[in-house]
């Protein structure tokens, strides 16, 4: 009657999945964290260091550091997100204001059940990605959900029905769009090259792109044009300075979460670290060699259960640095006008992106000739 | 006549043209920013330094001898623009000998914070050197009453300060040498 190894891999899948959020959840809430310290740190502060759990600030050596380093202050924050009053204005549009926040949101969660973060070795010797679902179109879902999330956004400003959220909106989108073409632009040439004859790999799976950066050079040494065009793409993608748009703090209030409030704007805060979570994972996977150990190297690990733990170490510790370089950036730079951003966009990156791509056709057509 | 001369600017170059060699440059800036001094002071357990003329609360100090240095000459209420002190002046119990030629003492002293201004003109003005703002600054209470600093609570936020002049001491010596005038 009932298939229970089917319903085994369903909860399996469950788990992994329930796993797999709490990573990224976890990793989004650190990362405000980071954003915090490494700020404070670049201005010469020190940054939230005063939040403990009871008794852990007795814990000789470790409490005291862990305080330092403000661990605990994710949880405050969550908790504080939590226990705020919901005050919802009464010139909003209920519905979509309500909405809005678990649009901006889903996208976010959506992408990373195709984001491969490591591998897996059989005892036959065979291995396996580890990752939630392995789509052969893994980079063109992830292009296409993760375009969604610009209708949060959109719905927040203009269902909050007050000036400024409605211009944050309407950057946006505009943005959004502008920085897609350039984006998808960029990945093309990535994987023309990689579809060469011969490689293996045919299709648009993002593990495919990881192992053809195994004992070869990172795709980031092979097309640094790629990288670049696909890296600014990606800031304007998830709203980060120096293209938070949406955001402006200082000409839009707050822009589009202007009129929200308690845990409707933690949810669109969360949305937005997601997004730059999951954002450094896909650069890590396409450019920087995923959880393979170094350019042209193998990867020094055994090929065990040891090895893939290490290997998925090494590409956290990699999607780190990238997020690090997000926040990096972000206190380094002033942000652009408006009309920049969409000069950079259509004038600059997207003619870019273009002649890059016809530069790589004809190179892989040329070294794709069969031999006179 | 200054003489003005126009500076010519020269064309970007293409490195400079795509901004990322800056780019870079400020990023060196902030990283090696990461790893400098910290400015931040942790403040309730570290204050800040105060310097020496800092007008902080009005307190009232005695003399090194322990001895109550206000006359209650009611000065610093005249003088006071906010009309913030308040004073209640009173003979210097005769038991207290060593206070001799010192005819008065205020028997309460007032001074409502919430009218105070840290202007300084009580310290001023004072003849005896009796009343000082110092470095105390910060100042909270839950009710209007509490606000309103009382005698008790003005020597203890003063203490004691060293005194140049002992000036009652003086006048009590010229007069067991028998020159007072």
């Amino acid at each position: 009657m009932f298939d229970f190894e089917m319903l085994f891999m369903i909860g399996l899948k469950v788990l992994f999945a329930l796993l797999m959020i709490g990573a990224v959840m976890t990793m989004a809430g650190y990362s405000v964290l980071a954003e915090r310290k490494v700020s404070a740190w670049m201005q010469g502060r020190v940054g939230p260091n005063r939040t403990v759990l009871p008794l852990v600030g007795y814990v000789p050596f470790a409490g005291k550091f862990l305080k330092g380093m403000g661990m605990f202050q994710p949880l405050a924050d969550g908790l504080k997100f939590l226990f705020k009053e919901e005050i919802i204005p009464g010139h909003v549009n209920k519905f979509y204001y309500n909405l809005a926040p678990i649009v901006a949101l889903v996208p976010a969660l959506t992408t990373m059940t195709v984001l491969p973060f490591g591998e897996f070795f059989a005892d036959n010797g065979e291995s396996f990605p580890l990752m939630l679902a392995n789509l052969e179109v893994g980079i063109l879902f992830i292009l296409a959900v993760s375009s969604l999330g610009v209708y949060g956004i959109v719905l927040a400003g203009w269902s909050s029905n007050s000036k400024y959220p409605f211009l944050g909106g309407i950057r946006s989108s505009a943005q959004m769009i502008s920085y897609e073409l350039a984006m998808g632009l960029s990945l093309l040439p990535i994987f023309l090259w990689v579809s060469e004859p011969g490689t293996g790999a045919m299709g648009l799976s993002l593990v495919d792109i990881v192992d053809s950066q195994k004992q070869s050079p990172w795709l980031l040494l092979v097309q640094p044009l790629s990288a670049l065009i696909f890296l600014i793409a990606l800031f304007a993608e998830t709203n980060r300075l120096p293209f938070d748009m949406p955001e402006s703090e200082t000409d839009l209030v707050g822009g589009f979460h202007t009129e929200y409030g308690g845990f409707k704007f933690g949810i669109f805060f969360v949305a937005e670290y997601a997004h730059i979570v999951v954002g450094s994972a896909i650069f890590t996977i396409v450019f920087l060699g995923g959880w393979h150990f170094m350019p042209w190297m193998s990867d020094p690990w055994p090929a065990t259960w040891i090895g893939s733990l290490i290997g998925v170490g090494w590409f956290l510790a990699k999607t780190i640095f990238l997020i690090f370089f997000f926040i990096w950036i972000r206190w380094t730079l002033p942000r652009f006008r408006y009309d920049q951003v969409m000069n950079l966009g259509w004038t600059k990156l997207l003619p870019l992106a273009l002649i890059n791509l016809i530069f790589y056709v004809c190179l892989v057509t040329w070294l794709d000739q069969p031999p006179a | 006549m200054a003489k003005t001369v126009v500076l010519q600017r020269k064309p970007l170059s293409l490195s400079e043209r795509t901004y990322l060699p800056q780019i870079v440059t400020g990023l060196k800036t902030t990283f090696s920013n990461m790893f400098k001094g910290k400015v931040t002071l942790q403040y309730p357990e570290e204050k800040p330094n105060i310097p020496k003329n800092y007008r902080g609360i009005p307190t009232l100090v005695k003399d090194p001898n322990g001895r109550e240095k206000c006359v209650s000459c009611q000065l610093c209420e005249f003088v006071c623009p906010p009309k913030a002190i308040r004073i209640t002046p009173g003979a210097v119990p005769e038991s207290e000998d060593d206070r001799e030629h010192v005819e008065k003492a205020p028997q309460e002293f007032e001074i409502n914070m919430l009218r105070c201004i840290y202007c300084g003109y009580c310290q001023e003005v004072c003849p005896e050197e009796a009343i000082y703002l110092q470095d105390e600054y910060s100042l909270s209470g839950y009710s209007r009453d509490e606000m309103i600093n009382k005698k008790e609570k003005l020597y203890e936020l003063g203490g004691t300060l060293p005194d140049q002049h002992y000036k009652w001491d003086k006048k009590k010596n010229a007069e067991d040498e028998g020159n007072d005038h």
